[in-house]
Formats: C-alpha cells, sequence, structure tokens
C-alpha cells in the first residue's frame, strides 16, 4: 500500500507543467485568463459530450429492458443518435407566447444549468483534476444543487399554464423534501470522514472505501442516498412532475426548442452529478479499487487512469438509478412525501446517530 | 488552509468560471438556435398548452396550501443540517463536550418533528 500507486496519472503535475509553460510564454494574468478559459471551454465540452452519452445510454438501457434494440440507425450503435436529437432540438422554433412573465421565464433555464454547471465542476474528476476545491467543497456542491429548485418553481410559475404550475410544486415539494434526504446521508458520511473537502474525502478513500470501512450505516445512508437522488433528479418511480398522462409534460411544458433542451440536457447532468457524489462519498471518488495485501491487484488496478474509474463508478450507479425507472410503478405524492418525511427522514436520522456512535467508539475499519 | 484547484489557482475563480460557462452554454446555443431555427407568427401559437379551449383566467393563481406546510418543515430541518455540517467535519477534534451539546440540539428537533407528526403536519390532505 502507498502512495505510488495512485500517482501513476497525476494530472496535477501535467497542469503544473502546463502552468510553468505558459507562464515562461506570457506574463501572468494572461496565463491565469488563458487557463481560466481554458478550464470553461474543457468545462463545456465535457458537459455536452456528457448529456449526450447520456441521451444514448438512457434510451439503450431502456431499450434493453424493454427487449427492444433501441436507437440503431443514426451511426454504429446509433452512436449519433443524440447528436442527431440535439440539432434538430436546435433547429426547432422557439414559439413566443403570450401572457407569460417574459424575464422568469427567460430566467429559468440559466438557473437550472448554472446549478448543474456548478455541481459538475466541484466532483473528483481524476487525480489532480479537481477544479472548484473548497475546503467545504460538497457543501458547496449541496447548495449549488439546490439552485435548481428555483429555476424549476420559475419556469412553472412564469409559463402562465396550470399544467405548469402544478408540475413545478409537485417538483418544488419532491425536490425540497428529498434534498433533506440527500444532505442528512451526506452529513453521515462528511461525520465519518471528518471533511468537506472533495480532495480530502478522497485521499481518505485510499485503503478502503467508505462504503466498507463504514460498514452498516454506510449501507444505510447510501440506500437512503439512491432512492432521495433519484427522487431529486426527478426521475421514474418519482417523476411525478411529468407525469404525461396528467400534466402533459410538467414545468416545461410551454419551452420549446433548445430552451426545452436546457431542461432535458439538466435533467441528464444531474443523474450525473447524483451518481458522481454517491462515487465520491462511498465508492471512493476517482481512487482506484485495493485490497490491503494483494499488492499485484492493486498495482494492476492502480494502472487504470483516475478519470476512468471516476466515470465507471458514476456510470454503474447511473444505470442502478435507471433500473429503478423500470422496476417501480409511479409513486402518488402523498404516497412520495410519506416515504419521505415518516420513512427516509427518521431512518436517517436514527443513522446519524450510529455513525456517531461508530466514529466516537472506533468501530470502524481503519480506526487506530 | 486554503487548497489551490488547479494551475494554483484559489476556486473562487474556478467557480465564477463554472458560472460564467453555464450562462454561455444557454446565452450560445439560444443564440445559434435563433440564427437556424425557422419563425412564423400566429396569434393561436402563443396560447398556453393546455387542453384546446382558450384558458379561463390567469394562470399565476393561488394553491395548495400543502405545499407551504412542506416548505416550512423543510426550512426547520435543512437549517438544522446547514449547523451540523460543520460539527460533523470536526467531531473527532470536538469531542466529547460538542457532542452533548449537538445531542440536545438534535433531541430538540427530533421533538420538533414528532411534534409534527403528531400534529398530523406530515398527512397529504
Amino acid at each position: 500500500m502507498g502512495n505510488e500507486q495512485i500517482t501513476i496519472d497525476n494530472f496535477g503535475s501535467w497542469t503544473a507543467s502546463l502552468d510553468a509553460m505558459l507562464n515562461g510564454i506570457m506574463p501572468s494574468w494572461c496565463a491565469t485568463l488563458l487557463e481560466c478559459v481554458l478550464v470553461g471551454v474543457g468545462l463545456l465540452l465535457v458537459y455536452a459530450v456528457l448529456a449526450l452519452f447520456y441521451i444514448l445510454y438512457e434510451r439503450k438501457i431502456c431499450a434493453w429492458f424493454q427487449c427492444r434494440l433501441g436507437p440503431n440507425r443514426v451511426g454504429p450503435w446509433g452512436l449519433f443518435q443524440a447528436f442527431a436529437d440535439m440539432f434538430k432540438m436546435l433547429i426547432k422554433e422557439i414559439i413566443e407566447l403570450k401572457n407569460i412573465d417574459r424575464f422568469l421565464f427567460a430566467l429559468a433555464p440559466y438557473l437550472v444549468i448554472i446549478a448543474s454547471m456548478l455541481c459538475f465542476a466541484v466532483l473528483p474528476w481524476g487525480n489532480g483534476l479537481q477544479i472548484i476545491n473548497f475546503n467545504i467543497g460538497i457543501f458547496f456542491l449541496i447548495a449549488c444543487s439546490s439552485i435548481g429548485v428555483l429555476g424549476i418553481l420559475l419556469a412553472g410559475w412564469s409559463s402562465n399554464n396550470k399544467f405548469t404550475l402544478i408540475g413545478a410544486l409537485r417538483s418544488g415539494a419532491q425536490m425540497v423534501s428529498y434534498e433533506l434526504s440527500v444532505g442528512l446521508s451526506i452529513l453521515t458520511m462528511v461525520a465519518f470522514a471528518g471533511t468537506m473537502d472533495v480532495e480530502e474525502i478522497v485521499m481518505a478513500q485510499k485503503d478502503h472505501w467508505f462504503i466498507f470501512s463504514a460498514h452498516v450505516p454506510a449501507i444505510i445512508a447510501l440506500v437512503i442516498y439512491l432512492i432521495a437522488g433519484t427522487a431529486e433528479t426527478n426521475r421514474g418511480p418519482f417523476d411525478l412532475p411529468e407525469a404525461e398522462s396528467e400534466l402533459t409534460a410538467g414545468y416545461h411544458t410551454e419551452y420549446s426548442g433548445i430552451h426545452f433542451g436546457y431542461f432535458y440536457l439538466a435533467e441528464y447532468l444531474n443523474l450525473f452529478i447524483v451518481s458522481g457524489v454517491a462515487a465520491l462519498m462511498f465508492f471512493g471518488g476517482w481512487m482506484p479499487f485495493q485490497i490491503s495485501g494483494f499488492d499485484g491487484f492493486n498495482h494492476l488496478m492502480g494502472y487504470i487512469p483516475s478519470v476512468v474509474w471516476f466515470l465507471i463508478k458514476a456510470f454503474a450507479i447511473s444505470f442502478v438509478i435507471i433500473w429503478f425507472k423500470w422496476t417501480f410503478p409511479r409513486l402518488r405524492i402523498d404516497q412520495l412525501l410519506k416515504l419521505e418525511w415518516k420513512y427516509l427522514l427518521p431512518i436517517n436520522l436514527f443513522n446519524l446517530v450510529l455513525m456517531v456512535i461508530i466514529v466516537m467508539q472506533g468501530w470502524y475499519i481503519g480506526a487506530n | 488552509m486554503i487548497s489551490l484547484g488547479i494551475f494554483g489557482i484559489e476556486p473562487v475563480v474556478f467557480a465564477v468560471v463554472a458560472l460564467l460557462t453555464g450562462v454561455a452554454l444557454v446565452g450560445l446555443a439560444l443564440w445559434i438556435a435563433k440564427l437556424i431555427s425557422p419563425r412564423s407568427y400566429n396569434p393561436q401559437k402563443g396560447e398556453a398548452y393546455e387542453c384546446g379551449i382558450p384558458t379561463r383566467g390567469s394562470s399565476m393563481t393561488r394553491f395548495h396550501v400543502g405545499y407551504y406546510l412542506f416548505a416550512i418543515l423543510f426550512l426547520m430541518f435543512d437549517v438544522e443540517t446547514v449547523f451540523l455540517f460543520p460539527w460533523a467535519a470536526r467531531m473527532r477534534a470536538l469531542g466529547g463536550d460538542a457532542l452533548i451539546c449537538v445531542a440536545v440540539f438534535f433531541a430538540i428537533l427530533v421533538l420538533g418533528l414528532i411534534y409534527a407528526w403528531r400534529k398530523g403536519a406530515l398527512e397529504w390532505k
């Protein structure tokens, strides 16, 4: 066990050498500006590519669950289907509506996208690829993710449509309720990790991922987190805000073309972010899978780049969340709120107490 | 200790960069869509997409009070979570005294939840 396995692909040294090179050929303010632009463009590209990938990923998995083939005409295995979808959305007419609150209507997609973009940049992409590296990283992520609710509420309210209003309110009630469970299950893991810094949380899982080292409370927290995370992203079985048989499309009914596309994009990205946070808090972020004692195995695992580790974990968790959608029937709003307030919240509070006892008594793996 | 992000730049700068990237993504795509998408005007198109007949009255109207109740409950417990986070991050170092203080705080909130439950605030009516 040691540091040498996890420094095989240290992006920190790459970026440091790039930084040194840029500072060598231009004034430092210029280099800083260029680096910021580089990070911005990188974020934009990864965001767009991941959204397109997720559209295809979900459509393919849904198809397999229903014994269909899924998209298979555009490119090999339908690889370019998502590009075609996005392009179609881009060339659709944006319909000018009467009687809407124009300012709020235009503002809503910005809020939704900004919320997911900020969360996106906090995720631990790889060794040394921590973009927003606050010492309260995970707290910042929770705070930013709740901005998205505002966007959804504004979208529903400003559209001046009864369906969107009901959809937005349902969505708001659902998201704020389940945000509590997300927050509390992350709080449980923060109590174990002893830090809110994303990089330190990943580093603390060098020998054992939290799901193994914190055993029972971590597993309870993971189950609650997955349920609440699914509800947070408005995905089935919690997709009441867009229950299409009742509310046409929920809060984004009045949005057309690319304007609708933003909500669509943010929804997929939120799925990725929820999975990414689960990977971070329970499955070690970008940390390779390690079994203490098996040095050969650990070395082999260490050769897989950290970015690949992170993406594989996130995609695997997303698969489980997509799986939920095809397994459970949709809930009613009273059942939804009952599940959160009468089951998840008390269990979560109890779990926090359990975690505190375990940490204080040192009944976890890796205690010294 | 403030840990720096990649390129040795402070994370706040990157938070602003991510925010601007989000704005740019929405703005750019909207601009492109406005350039290449077709336009046609018809007064019927501006109507709300409801059920085919003209909408009656404004839709920015009063709504079920139940949502408000849950918003208040959420506020209570969310603030609780916010208060608990700093303690959770330093739990090991703070030790027993802090634990007792937090336990009292926690007990009051659990009592609050029990009270809301008994009062029927958690029922959807």
